[in-house]
């Protein structure tokens, strides 16, 4: 026998019809939850096969897949995804965000401005915003049929009362198009501004709970919030050490025994880019590479 | 604020049925409840009090009858006529329901102030202050001290989760409020300082009340008019006082000399 062992992007094309009909009806219903059938696939629940099936789905030969993990190409997760895709589809793969046309991602928007050339695929845990405070699916289904959403509220009203601001850090609810409440995935919400008129199309996918949504290019999308406690993208204020951005959503890093801390951009290939261009810490020498850094601002930012 | 219309009924019952099956729960039920009466509904258990209250607060669907609400704007609407969203609108707005049981009633997870918010948020109010200053002045109005409006119910008392758990349905200043067996299950004191309190808000008020009671005492108490039900048929019906004082049906006779001897 000389058949492969297994379709393109691994799921048969049955199944792969399947998930688009479900994606085409995400697309058509902002911010609403889609049930599909999701399949076994060769890796654990927790390592987003909701992403990897709508990937499956979408994923053409001439793609090039980016796949990133709380802002990283290289953690096992991310590499073991790629090396999935590049095994089953041969399709290419890329760490830069700008060459890529299908980003898989978990728990992170990339900095650098995506494209309509390019889709965002989200893994998801959990896809219901409500269920934190109504465990019942029968009833979180009507609110959400009914666009009854004060329970929404509640749970920031929660947050402020407990720790006097909003706490939520991640996974902060959104109301898409207008209609829709939904669940982000647990990105930051630094990363929240960035759902709002994307040129991308945003796709959703949670494998155990069996559900797809999307946000369909240049969808408006806000975060909910209080008239006196309004949301805000939160970071740290502090600049990468490594390539001096002051506009990056950024990970505190050990450095070493001692218990020595330092910013990093959590995109890495951000932070790369941006070295690559000459960028470099906030305090060190200017590394522009024109050395026309007379502006008094920055040294590292570009002009 | 609408004006109270006294002239006009809030809410209509005509010929309210509802069977399970082929179990009876409530056979034929007919009145008129007007702006700021308060209406007790007793019997014996199993005698479909329960079935009638959730008949006319739309949460099971009649076999057979109807029920009409004077809306807020002064239009008559019949009830399951209404769409879904607009009845539910009704419910966490207009109206109020206080389980017998606070954990049915309540987001036991969730602290009191936000228990008391809810409803404000769900029709619309984004104002962290404002919505804490209204829950607040809520949690005053039923005894509960200002420094427990961080904790959950799960932390209260019996007594308190009842009160909380009204201060949660009167918020949005409703018309109509439905109660079943609002002090079943509560020691004998503290019943009857949560009745004080629901006679005396409920006055202040003016809200109409539906309460479902076993116990002739809080009916006594609460209400202006009652309605005495047996197997699922209301039996006589009238000015409480003259019902409990001089009761005609031999059944109401029973019920009025065995709990109020004399
Ligand atoms: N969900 C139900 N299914 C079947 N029978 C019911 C149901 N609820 C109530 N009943 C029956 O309807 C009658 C009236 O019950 P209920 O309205 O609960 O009375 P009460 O509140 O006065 O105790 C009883 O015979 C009861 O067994
Ligand atoms: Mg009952
Ligand atoms: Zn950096």
């Amino acid at each position: 026998m000389t058949a492969p062992a297994y379709n393109f992007a691994y799921l048969d094309e049955q199944t792969k019809r399947m998930i688009r009909r479900a994606i085409l009806k995400a697309i058509a219903i902002p911010g609403y939850q889609v049930p599909f059938a999701s399949r076994e696939m060769p890796m654990p629940y927790g390592w987003g096969t909701g992403g990897v099936q709508v990937t499956a789905s979408i994923l053409g030969p001439d793609d090039t897949l980016k796949v990133i993990d709380q802002g990283s190409d290289d953690t096992t997760n991310a590499v073991s995804i790629r090396k999935f895709f590049t095994k089953t589809a041969n399709v290419r793969t890329t760490t830069a965000t700008i060459e890529a046309t299908v980003i898989q991602t978990r728990h992170r928007v990339p900095e650098t401005p995506l494209s309509e050339e390019q889709v965002l695929v989200y893994q998801v845990p959990i896809p219901e915003p409500l269920r934190f405070l109504e465990p019942r699916e029968t009833e979180t289904r009507r609110m959400h049929a009914l666009s009854e959403y004060g329970l929404m509220h509640v749970k920031l009203y929660e947050d402020i009362a407990r720790h006097g601001h909003i706490a939520t850090a991640y996974a902060y609810p959104v109301q898409v198009d207008d209609r829709y409440v939904m669940d982000p995935s647990p990105i930051p919400k630094f990363d929240n501004p960035k759902l709002d008129d994307c040129p991308a199309l945003q796709l959703f996918g949670a494998g155990r709970e069996k559900r797809i949504y999307a946000i369909p290019p240049y969808t408006r999308v806000v975060s909910l919030d209080f008239e006196d406690h309004p949301f805000e993208a939160y970071r740290h204020d502090a600049a990468c050490e490594l390539c001096g951005a002051s506009d990056s959503f950024l990970d505190e890093v050990i450095t070493d025994d001692d218990g020595n801390r330092m910013f990093v951009c959590s995109d890495t290939d951000y932070c790369e880019q941006r070295r690559a261009l000459g960028h470099g810490p906030y305090n060190a020498a200017p590394a522009d590479p024109q050395g026309s850094s007379h502006t008094g601002a920055s040294p590292t930012e570009p002009a | 604020m609408t004006t109270p219309d006294t002239d006009t009924p809030l809410l209509i019952a005509k010929g309210l049925t509802k069977y399970y099956g082929r179990q009876l729960g409530c056979r034929d039920a007919s009145f008129e409840l007007y702006e700021g009466e308060v209406m007790a509904v007793v019997g014996e258990s199993g005698s479909g009090k329960s079935t009638l209250l959730q008949l006319l607060s739309t949460q099971i669907e009649p076999s057979s009858g109807s029920v009409t609400y004077r809306m807020r704007d002064g239009s008559l609407a019949d009830l399951w006529r209404m769409s879904e969203p607009a009845r539910r609108f009704l419910l966490r707005t207009d109206w109020g329901y206080v389980h017998q049981d606070p954990q049915l009633g309540l987001r036991m997870g969730v602290s009191a102030g936000g228990n008391v918010g809810e409803r404000l948020m769900a029709v619309g109010a984004r104002n962290y202050q404002d919505i804490r200053a209204t829950a607040t002045d809520w949690l005053g109005r039923v005894e509960i001290p200002h420094d427990r409006i961080d904790d959950t119910p799960r932390s209260y008392s019996g007594g308190m989760r009842q009160r909380l758990q009204i201060a949660r349905n009167l918020v949005t200043a409703p018309r109509l409020i439905f109660m079943d067996e609002p002090t079943g299950g509560l020691d004998v004191s503290v019943q009857a300082r949560l009745l004080d309190l629901l006679r005396r808000i409920v006055a202040e008020m003016r809200i109409a009340a539906i309460v479902v009671t076993h116990d002739l005492a809080v009916a006594r108490l609460l209400s202006n008019r009652i309605m005495v039900m047996k197997g699922g048929e209301v039996i006589e019906a009238g000015l409480t006082d003259q019902v409990l004082d001089d009761p005609h049906q031999p059944y109401t006779q029973l019920l009025v000399s065995s709990i109020l001897p004399a």
